[in-house]
């Protein structure tokens, strides 16, 4: 399947901001629009039965937000978390409804401009299906930054977790 | 410029409606022959301040409907009419007829004028009749006169009265002394709030006296305020005409205390007419909740800035503040403890007091959402007596504990579940006139609706005195169903446990009224998900009972900090029997998996939660640790944890806001140190606990 781009991309020629962030060797970027804070990292509680790349629950602000590794979700090699390790969080739209969550990246690089016309579709690799969540390649400064669509990586993710197996059971429960 | 009144619409619609429900309440539990004068007023007010608003917007069938309304309620009021039977069937369908003229005008709908004509006709026939000829009940409803004339005294402070060292409440108290007074406010003079100078007496009185006493005692009692009231002592001309026009029917003399001595003037205080503080014996009081909370501040004009609307969201917002704010607070406390030097015992002082302050702020936070059960329960007179009509059945509704108070959200959801419980009682509980009299019960059933505090918790019961249920046929239609084998013998419990399965219903056939097999499966669904139980007692022929506990609050939780490893759980202290150190050899093994330990006699089940919930714990030697005895759908197991850390009220926050749900968990809070802990729910616990062995 091609690259997702939507709509106001297409009619090229607008712009819009990106926070790039680095990963290991790579640069991502995220709609700036979908991110709510940049702190600091510090230890999370652990919740059973979670998927290994959720590490935990953090409180921000007073309400509870989960936390993603994303070296573990794209299965790259793991790094220590140590001072300078950042979280950003943001907000996912889900079927059911707006979810905060963090994710834990190596480091934040800056906030650019995008312009819609300039983002390349994502390459197919292979029958791995696994890359729907890529809006498209764009390069600032020669380098390559992968846009990501996080309602498609992270959204679905929670959506499993809040109505997939654990549903069910809730529902046995109350039988 | 003109006003645009349809901005007002909103609040005349939903405070009519409000008002419309305490009417009802009203009339059902007026006495017929013997009114309660209170509840007529009541009635009289809702009547009377529709008609207001209707005529102030333009509604004028409504209007004109309140309008003759008004009439037969003041006939009513005046004693001039006695209740029937045929005027209270009369004004409950008056009510029926207004709040379906409301919803018309409210939806923009035409109103069905031919009912509405229909029944202003049967209004106006009833008053017609009744003043061809008065009522004898009319006549005898007034107090016997007294054999001297009345005194009636007009008194008239000045404005300096209270600061020149008077009280007019101790002189209205003295007169009552005398004799039976009769005591009528006059708060013309009140200025608004914003004008008024507390130091200054605003109000007068109009007071009456039996004739027996002497002028000169009523003279004393002014003695001191001389040269600071206006007072005149007259006799009346004629006592029994006039009472009836200024007072209600004499309500009984202890009644006339509270009147008396409940309008004394603080001055600032509202106008309340004296009719409004009857003395009410404790049964009464628990009677009629509705009267102090629903329609006084909705209704009476004058009440009107004691309450103010407020939207949920609000409330909920300022709950998540405090919350927050009671987070940053037990930081701050426990930064305070590190602190040296010489101002330390200061801050720490100041903390303390900001904790205070703190648990004084949520707790009103917390009663602000709290409201007495009453708004639910008052829904259920005019349901039960509108079903025993229709099913021939006679039948007795008891309220009590209607005063109890939880939160709003709960409150909102127990409300299905009561109706089903109620409308169960009446169908399938209560038995017929005829069959209750073959077995020598009165021919009235009684349903029972109870609340009541129970340490953190709120029990709701429903019983009723009917056949109870019937274990024979719900153990063959189990049996019919396949869910019970032919040869399994069931206890009681588990019997009555059946009828809580999806789409259970012995009922021969369905009627409009349950029936259908919809009911006990979701309302035991429904007090799950507020985090309660349902239980079942009965008894044949005796009746059955139904047993709802409910959390008060959603939002907030005792509980009793654990720690596993590095991680801190919070167990519910409701959900813990008690906390103890087992002795190495105490444990046993069955059958080489599960670990069990002695416990009073009994064998309790070992959960360790570390395996739950996959966290390195600093032990695994059970004696090295501690077991959490705890209890959850009436299971008790031990729960393995490192230690114990403290007991503290914690905010619950939802796990499923941003994540998901979780077995085992019920939410998660933030301690002290600004950390998330998360918070066990032990009969999901003890579920997913019970899985892994089974696997």
């Amino acid at each position: 399947m091609s690259a997702n781009i939507p709509g106001d991309q297409q009619r090229g020629g607008e712009s819009r901001q990106v926070l790039t962030f680095v990963l290991g060797e790579e640069t991502y970027g995220v709609d700036i629009l979908r991110v709510q804070e940049i702190r600091g990292w510090s230890a999370v509680t652990k919740i059973p039965h979670a998927p290994p790349h959720v590490l935990g629950v953090l409180n921000l602000r007073g309400s509870i937000v989960p936390i993603v590794d994303l070296r573990m979700r794209f299965a790259l090699e793991r790094a220590e978390y140590t001072a300078i390790t950042v979280i950003i969080v943001m907000s996912v739209v889900t079927s059911s409804g707006r979810r905060d969550f963090g994710v834990v990246v190596d480091g934040v690089s800056d906030v650019v401009d995008v312009n819609s016309a300039e983002v390349k579709p994502a390459p197919e690799l292979g029958a791995r299906g696994a890359t729907d969540y890529l809006l498209g390649l764009v390069s600032i400064a020669e380098r390559m930054v992968v846009l990501l669509d996080i309602d498609r990586l992270i959204g679905r993710d929670l959506s499993a977790i809040a109505g997939g197996e654990d549903g069910e059971s809730m529902a046995a429960d109350a039988a | 410029m003109t006003v645009d009144l349809t901005q007002f619409h909103d609040a005349f619609f939903e405070e009519s409606f409000e008002a419309l429900d305490a009417m009802e309440a009203a009339l059902l539990k007026l006495d017929i022959g013997a009114p309660d004068p209170e509840l007529i007023n009541t009635i009289f007010r809702v009547a009377h301040s529709i008609k207001g608003g209707s005529a102030t917007f333009g509604f004028a069938e409504i209007a004109s409907f309140t309008h003759s309304l008004e009439t037969l309620l003041d006939e009513l009021r005046s004693g001039a009419m006695p209740v029937s039977e045929d005027v209270s069937d009369v004004l409950l369908k008056s009510v029926d007829i207004m709040r379906a003229m409301l919803r018309a005008v409210q939806a923009k709908q035409p109103i069905n004028s031919q009912r509405v004509s229909d029944l202003q006709f049967d209004l106006e026939v009833i008053i017609a009749r009744n003043n061809q000829a008065p009522s004898p009940a009319a006549v005898a409803q007034l107090p016997a006169a007294s054999a001297a004339p009345r005194w009636q005294v007009r008194f008239r402070p000045y404005r300096e009265l209270l600061a020149r060292g008077n009280d007019p409440l101790r002189m209205l108290r003295e007169l009552h002394e005398l004799g039976e007074t009769r005591v009528q406010i006059d708060a013309q003079n009140l200025p608004l709030l914003t004008d008024i100078e507390p130091q200054d007496c605003h109000l007068a009185w109009t007071l009456e006296l039996p004739g027996e006493v002497s002028e000169e005692a009523i003279r004393q009692v002014f003695d001191w305020a001389e040269g600071d009231c206006d007072l005149e002592v007259a006799r009346l001309p004629d006592p029994a005409t006039d009472l009836a026009v200024q007072a209600q029917p004499s309500p009984p003399p202890p009644a006339e205390a509270a009147v008396a001595i409940e309008p004394p003037p603080p001055p600032g205080a509202l106008q309340e007419p004296p009719s409004a503080a009857p003395a009410l014996d404790a049964s009464t009081a628990a009677a009629r909740p509705e009267n102090a909370v629903k329609t006084d501040p909705a209704m009476s004009a004058h009440a009107d800035s004691g309450s103010i609307r407020v939207s949920v969201d609000k409330i909920d917002e300022l709950m998540n503040t405090v919350g927050e704010l009671v987070i940053t607070q037990a930081m701050l406390s426990q930064l305070g403890g590190q602190f040296q030097g010489p101002q330390a015992e200061q801050l720490r002082a100041g903390l303390v007091q900001l904790e205070r302050n703190m648990r004084e702020l949520q707790e009103s936070v917390m009663r602000v959402r709290m409201l007495p059960i009453s708004f639910v329960f008052s829904r259920f007179p005019r349901m039960v007596r509108d079903l025993a009509h229709r099913l021939g059945k006679q039948i007795e509704l008891k309220l009590t504990g209607e005063q109890t108070e939880l939160d709003k959200t709960v409150l909102e959801k127990i409300g299905d579940p009561l109706v089903h419980l109620v409308r169960n009682c009446i169908d399938h509980g209560i038995e017929p006139p005829e069959k209750r009299i073959a077995s020598g019960k009165p021919p009235a059933g009684t349903v029972h609706l109870d609340a009541a505090h129970r340490g953190g918790n709120i029990a709701v019961e429903v019983s009723d005195d009917g056949g109870g249920l019937d274990k024979a046929r719900i153990l063959a239609k189990a049996r019919s169903r396949g869910l019970v084998g032919a040869n399994d013998t069931l206890s009681d419990a588990e019997i009555y446990e059946l009828i809580f399965l999806p789409g259970f219903s012995t009922a021969d056939k369905t009627t409009d009224v349950s029936g259908r097999g919809v009911g006990m499966d979701v309302v035991r669904r429904n007090v799950k998900s507020l985090g309660g139980a349902i239980e079942v007692s009965s008894e044949s022929g005796r009746g059955s009972r139904f047993t709802i506990t409910l959390p008060l609050t959603l939002a907030i939780v005792d509980g009793q900090s654990v720690a596993v490893g590095t991680e801190t759980y919070i167990v519910p202290l409701i959900s813990i029997v008690e906390s103890m150190q087992l002795k190495s050899g105490s444990v046993s093994r069955l059958s080489g998996q599960g670990e069990v330990f002695s416990f009073r006699g009994d064998y309790l089940p070992i959960i360790r939660l570390h395996q739950v919930f996959g966290v390195e714990p600093r032990t695994r030697a059970l004696h090295e640790g501690l077991v959490v005895v705890a209890e959850g759908d009436g299971r008790r197991v031990g729960l393995f944890v490192d230690d114990l850390l403290g007991q503290q009220q914690v905010v619950i926050k939802s796990l499923e806001t941003n994540y998901g749900h979780i077995e085992g968990i019920s939410g998660a809070t933030i301690l002290g140190d600004g950390s998330v802990a998360l918070i066990l729910d032990v009969p999901g616990l003890i579920h997913v606990a019970s899985m892994r062995l089974a696997a």
